[in-house]
């Protein structure tokens, strides 16, 4: 656990990316973090497109306002998305690159001098039904990877965040792709 | 005092939406607008759900949704709307309308720029555009001063029967979400009294607002020697001009209510032992201060000034502010075409026959939703710092940040 993260989303439209900033800013929060921000990447979003979000978490009210230039963790919910420089733009030494795929982190072949932790929360989501309007839904299953890398939050402060935004029944969907995504991630340390 | 109340995470829009409710707003008329609309939305929901007690009037166009809220508040009732952009200049009509019938509509401005071409994104110049029509206007560093704001906002409005805007950045603040406190109902209506209006319509008392006024004072039917057009226009400077001792007044009550004070027009940061002072309004404020960070551990002695109140502009105050910098920067997301960025020529005003003798330079940033980063800001504090001389006081120009 550090005083000061800065997390950059990277999915397509209709993954939940935002989604997921959110519930991460909630759950820090919880966490005891006086400062927490989450937000969209700003302008216009189209389902299927390439879109990123934010969350930064602190113990300090967070002061910065412009866009994350150095993130500590860049999580990704499409493995496609790789392909692309800036989804991996400033990743700090040391950080975390979270990636929603079925590869061992060393499979991946990205270069860079952070860890990557890979789990396959598409396949954990699709078995549980979390599919809305035909995307399977992995924002929130991929957290459970976030916790399990980066160890910022509880998953019992993660819990709180996802029973205060969803019913009753959603909320036990959700948290138990969470705790298998926990379960599944592969880490692979080399910062 | 302890904060009260209970926090929760929200964006600027709704924190915005929340204040209004708040504030038991009683009518309700607004137009979607990027990067607004999630205001409307929150509220007609609200409405909808019975959780708010106000009509929602749906209109066609911001011209009319003013015009809704200046006929309601001519009847009475307390009046919301809010705006972006071209929504904010087809109301332009209207505002100066609001202001000069005196009424305390309150405003929510998400800024945004203005096309051409389209832009959907952050900066000041829709405001700015908007400071001579007559309103208070007040900008929010985060989505707390925005709920805040409001809040105080129609304390303000209904004392000095002038419409209070209050101004957010777009995106910046209205789709990000931070931790916000929300006081408690009660608290609320202790603090925020029930609208006693200063006219009212009345079908058993009939009367006429706001009639075809000539240049000179003049007799009426019964004869009363009534103000002239010029007698109405001073008036309505005068109450701007009073507004100052309300706004800081209001400031203060509701930090004993609240726990969080608003006792000044201005944000004061580290200018105690200042030479090199920035200034800047809205959520640039907070960057402002990382940028400050970063200069003082290099060794320079830097605050940061935020102006959170730009009409009435708080001339004394920014002086007294001022008075030991050698070294002002001035960063404006907004430029009056052909001068300069619109606070910059205000500070430079203020300061015209005081003691301060300082070097101003002023920076045009972020227009169009260009991001402005602390580092940015410090480059260009660095490189002001290197041409500050007795004998360049100030440069015929503003300086841009951006690739040309």
């Amino acid at each position: 656990m550090q005083d000061y993260y800065e997390i950059r989303w990277h999915g397509r439209g209709g993954q939940g990316a935002i989604t997921a900033a959110k519930i991460l800013a909630q759950a820090a929060y919880l966490e005891g973090y006086q400062g927490v921000t989450a937000a969209p990447s700003f302008g216009a979003e189209r389902r299927g497109a390439p879109i990123s979000a934010s969350t930064r978490i602190g113990r300090q009210t967070i002061m910065v306002v412009s866009q994350i230039e150095n993130p500590n963790v860049v999580v990704v919910l499409d493995h496609t998305l790789l392909k692309y420089d800036e989804v991996t733009s400033g990743l700090i030494r040391g950080g975390w690159l979270i990636v929603n795929s079925w590869r061992h982190p060393k499979e991946l072949d990205v270069p860079g001098d952070f860890n990557i932790a890979t789990a396959d929360a598409t396949r954990v989501c699709s078995d549980l039904g979390l599919v809305v309007a035909g995307v399977t839904v992995v924002n929130t299953a991929i957290l459970g990877s976030f916790v399990r890398a980066t160890e910022a939050v509880s998953m019992s402060n993660i819990e709180k965040a996802i029973r205060g935004r969803f019913s009753d029944s959603q909320a036990g969907i959700n948290l138990a792709a969470i705790a298998q995504t926990y379960e599944m991630t592969r880490l692979e340390r080399r910062g | 005092m302890a904060e009260k109340g209970s926090t929760r995470i929200l964006d600027g829009n709704n924190a915005a939406a929340q204040g209004a409710k708040l504030s038991r707003v009683q009518v309700i008329a607004a137009y979607p607008i990027t990067p607004q609309s999630p205001v409307t939305e929150k509220l007609s929901e609200f409405v909808e759900k019975g959780e708010l007690d106000a009509q929602y009037v749906a209109v066609e166009s911001e011209h009319s949704a003013l015009a809704v809220c200046t006929s309601a508040s001519t009847v009475g009732a307390r009046a919301f709307t809010a705006s972006s952009s071209h929504g904010l200049a087809y109301m332009h009509e209207m505002l100066h309308w609001a202001a000069g019938a005196r009424l305390p509509v309150f405003l929510a401005c998400v800024n945004r720029a203005i096309g051409a071409p389209w832009n959907v994104l952050n900066d000041q110049q829709d405001s700015i555009s908007q400071r001579d029509t007559g309103w208070i206007q007040i900008y929010a560093r985060n989505n707390q001063e925005i709920l805040d704001s409001i809040i105080q906002a129609y304390r303000i409005a209904e004392s000095v029967y002038v419409p209070v805007m209050v101004c957010y950045d777009g995106f910046v603040l209205s789709h990000t979400e931070m931790p916000v406190n929300l006081p408690s109902q009660e608290d609320v209506d202790r603090f925020l009294p029930p609208y006693k209006p200063h006219t009212i319509l009345d079908p058993a008392n009939p009367r006429n607002y706001n009639l075809v006024t000539f240049a000179n004072p003049r007799v009426n039917a019964e004869g009363v020697l009534c103000h002239g057009y010029m007698e109405l226009r001073y008036l309505l400077q005068e109450a701007l001009q009073n507004s100052r001792e309300t706004i800081i007044k209001v400031g203060q009550e509701f930090g004993e209510a609240f726990g969080r004070t608003y006792s000044s027009t201005l944000w004061a940061n580290r200018l105690d032992d200042a030479n090199t002072v920035i200034v800047a309004m809205g959520s640039l404020v907070m960057e402002a201060t990382v940028a400050a960070d970063i200069l003082r551990e290099a060794g320079h002695k830097v605050g940061v000034l935020g102006l959170r109140v730009f009409r009435p502009f708080p001339k004394a105050d920014v002086v007294k502010a001022l008075e030991k910098s050698r070294l002002i920067v001035v960063f404006d997301k907004n430029i009056s075409y052909g001068l300069e960025g619109a606070t910059c020529s205000e500070i430079k005003s203020a300061l015209y026959g005081s003691s301060v003798r300082a070097v101003i330079r002023n920076f045009i940033v972020g227009l169009g939703g260009r991001d402005v980063k602390a580092r940015e800001l410090v480059d260009a504090v660095n490189r002001s710092l290197l041409s500050a001389k007795e004998d360049d006081l100030t440069r015929e120009y503003p300086e841009w940040i951006c690739a040309i």
